[in-house]
């Protein structure tokens, strides 16, 4: 093209764009930023609290000071999931939430819960037999620490170290390690709204380690740049995980096992709900500039354009996890550990072989709403690859929308005879558990009996996956999936398993397309042998004369 | 010898037609990007240029068909059936013969009776089709407050619009082959642009 033709071009175009701004005016959400201040803005100052002089010696006594003030906290904590671990999935009604939901990862808590509930909002969950009235074993610290110290040890059942402790972790480089105390006392009087690192404690924790499950959520997100994160950016909106999963009466918003596919509420007024745990509860529906992009938002939920990649802060998600490879020796008959190149952690004799990904291109899926979790109880079809939580919807669902997801892989234990999934006592102490004996006859057996489920004594592995929505992660507008991402006739095009729908620059009749070419080159042919045979007898003619 | 000379094309018709042309010849290339065919401005920039060239066209039309009825002019687009075969004969064998051509241009008569028809047929299935599927695609957001989303589908609106657009393309380039045909090979295209004909001295 020559430069006449590109500048035309370009005038062109940005003639479109000006009309199409004068048209439309972008809707902005309010930006959290300009509300958060940086001088606290609480009418209390809690140093000064004499219920908060301490000094305190435990988690439980800090709860009792708390709740001596706020005195309906605990009852409210105590209906949540982050106490509960339960749930019921709202759309089929079905018993969930961590106690029954299967996954890939370590499976049940069931067994395993000093280590697991380490990620309890309270303390001293160590077995099946929990108290979960107690309203002093609610875990404030966890959510209000702003000072950054507070830390649930990781295998004290919710309870932070009371002592310095030396420790050696399972994985980590051999030798103890000290591991420091936090200050209870000066944490108590420095307590306010939960920040992202609360947040991420546990979120960015999920499956035991840093990035393990989510793919969309890890440690890269407590200060994240704006091209990894536009809203919890210090320098974009810098906002916290509760101003979208805001919270009423410490009931928090947004829900994976039911997220919301299609907003039809929109923008969330102070005479709503207060559940801003959609795009649109802030940004509407209308936020694009051009229609033509919001016309999308009926097929397409906004994370399929906004976040083109997870997994981007620099940490490494889970993407499969082998566990029938588990409790291979060395030489010496130690259990044997394998890291990569970068550091990762891909054998574990306690674990099996694992990959990992870091800017992983989504999967994408039709999802309705409505997920189809496998409990511990289901019984399963082993003939072919088990879907831990099938989501459904297609093309044809008006409530459908194309969805991003990390699909996680694997392979997990389960009773090749009476056709569950099992509960594998992976943690403890004993003579049972798999990370000491390296043994799943005996773990499975163990983590059966414990839960009161029915074994055959037969176990066998199984290939699994597992949907996990991406919805955090969202890059500026600039770094959105350009539109030939998908639509394009490439093999590798984003939406290219999702074949349902017709997508324009991907689709076509092959016959209007074969009709069509034939047309336009027999109509350059006829005008081609036309005019040559117009010069030849014209040739012939001037020879004649 | 000097030739005959007619002032055939007025200046508004002059504007029209070479707007028109740059306009439909961007929609060609910036359609069949879109279509996937290949890969020129890339997929976003084909969308938004393919856009407003449609709405300039409309726009440019809207001036046009008030044009046409203020002057009168859309007589020309009236069909006979009367020296077609004539027409036809010449195109498959008077032009090697150089036999003359059957119809003399007019004032009023600038259209040869295969022209009225090739443009009667543009005006009445391939333009309403291309327009109709075209503006469907556009307003596919409001499918559902227009009472649509009922009865259509994207992938048969696209189609009928991709059959058009094959249509319109073939068309074009009989049309610019044809304008080779005059007493010279440039006589017709510089008509269009003086709006001066020059009637064939040789057969004048």
């Amino acid at each position: 093209m020559n430069t006449h033709v590109r500048r035309l071009f370009a005038w062109l175009l940005f003639a479109a764009a000006a009309t199409a701004s004068a048209v439309e005016a972008p809707a902005t959400p309010t930006l959290a930023a300009a509300v958060k201040a940086t001088t606290s803005k609480s009418t209390t100052d809690h140093s000064q609290l004499d219920a908060l002089k301490g000094p305190f010696k435990s988690g439980p006594e800090v709860t009792k000071a708390c709740l001596s003030c706020h005195n309906m906290a605990g009852h409210q904590v105590m209906k949540s999931i982050h106490w509960t671990w339960e749930a019921t999935n709202p759309t089929t009604g079905k018993k969930l939430g961590k106690k029954w939901a299967a996954n890939n990862f370590c499976g049940s808590p069931l067994s395993n819960e000093a280590r697991c509930t380490s990620c309890h909002a309270g303390y001293g969950w160590t077995d099946k037999n929990y108290d979960f009235s107690k309203q002093e074993n609610v875990d404030c610290l966890a959510c209000h620490d702003t000072t950054g110290t507070y830390k649930k040890f990781g295998t004290d059942a919710g309870h932070p170290l009371y002592a310095d402790r030396d420790f050696e972790p399972m994985e980590g480089p051999p030798g103890k390690k000290l591991f420091k105390a936090p200050d209870l006392t000066r944490i108590a009087q420095h307590v306010g709204q939960p920040g992202r690192a609360n947040c991420g404690a546990c979120h960015f924790n999920g499956g035991g380690g840093d990035a393990v499950k989510h793919g969309d959520l890890d440690s890269s997100l407590k200060n994240p740049p704006r091209e990894l994160d536009v809203h919890m950016a210090k320098d974009g909106a810098n906002m916290a995980c509760s101003d979208c999963h805001t919270f009423n009466a410490h009931q928090p918003s947004g829900s994976r096992y039911a997220a919301t596919a299609k907003d039809k509420h929109g923008f969330d007024l102070p005479k709503d709900d207060h559940n801003r745990a959609t795009c649109e509860s802030c940004h509407g529906f209308k936020p694009h500039q051009e229609s033509k992009i919001n016309n999308h938002t009926d097929k397409v939920a906004c994370q399929t354009c906004h976040i083109p990649e997870f997994a981007r802060g620099g940490v490494a998600t889970k993407m499969f996890w082998d566990w029938s490879t588990a409790g291979k020796m060395d030489a010496d008959g130690k259990p044997l550990f394998i890291k990569d190149d970068h550091g990762h952690l891909k054998y574990s004799a306690a674990k099996g072989d694992f990959k990992y990904g870091e800017n992983v291109r989504p999967e994408y899926k039709w999802y309705n709403g409505v997920v189809h979790q496998v409990t511990i109880t289901d019984k399963i079809d082993d003939s072919k690859l088990l879907e831990l939580n099938r989501v459904e919807g297609s093309a044809a669902d008006p409530n459908a929308r194309i969805w991003p997801f990390k699909v996680m892989r694997g392979k997990q234990p389960y009773d090749i005879e009476n056709k569950t999934l099992v509960v594998n006592h992976v943690f403890g102490d004993d003579d049972t558990s798999l990370w000491k004996n390296y043994d799943y006859a005996k773990s499975i057996k163990a983590g059966m009996d414990y839960a009161g489920l029915p074994y055959s004594g037969k176990f066998g592995f199984i290939e699994t996956q597992m949907n996990w929505f991406i919805t955090h992660m969202v890059a500026p507008k600039e770094k959105a999936v350009p539109c030939a991402e998908c639509h394009t006739r490439a093999a590798d095009g984003r939406l290219a398993a999702l074949t349902d729908i017709y997508l324009p620059g991907r689709d076509r009749n092959a016959w209007v397309d074969l009709f069509g070419g034939l047309a336009i080159a027999g109509s350059i042919g006829a005008g081609l042998i036309h005019g040559l045979v117009r010069v030849i007898t014209r040739r012939r003619k001037e020879n004649g004369q | 010898m000097s030739a005959e000379r007619i002032y055939i094309y007025k200046r508004y018709e002059r504007f029209w037609h070479w707007s028109q042309a740059f306009l439909i010849i961007i929609m060609m290339i910036s359609g069949f990007e879109v279509h996937g065919s290949y890969t020129l401005l890339g997929f976003k920039k084909a969308v938004q240029l393919h856009t407003l060239a449609a709405w300039s066209l409309l726009v440019l039309w809207a001036f046009t068909i008030f044009w046409q009825f203020t002057t009168g002019e859309w007589r020309q687009y009236l069909p006979s059936l009367k020296n077609v075969m004539a027409m036809v004969h010449y195109y498959t064998i008077g032009i090697f013969t150089n036999a003359p051509h059957p119809f003399r241009k007019t004032v009023v008569q600038k259209h040869n009776p295969l022209q009225r028809l090739a443009y009667l047929a543009l005006l009445a299935f391939i333009s309403p089709l291309i327009w109709g599927s075209g503006l469907l695609y556009l307003f596919y957001g409001n499918w559902n407050e227009l009472g649509l989303a009922g009865y259509l589908s994207l992938e048969m609106v696209a189609i009928a619009h991709t059959v058009g657009a094959f249509m319109i393309t073939a068309f074009f380039f009989i049309h610019v082959y044809l304008t080779t045909t005059g007493h010279t090979v440039f006589a017709h295209i510089k008509a269009m642009i003086t709006g001066w004909e020059e009637a064939d001295e040789h057969h004048a």
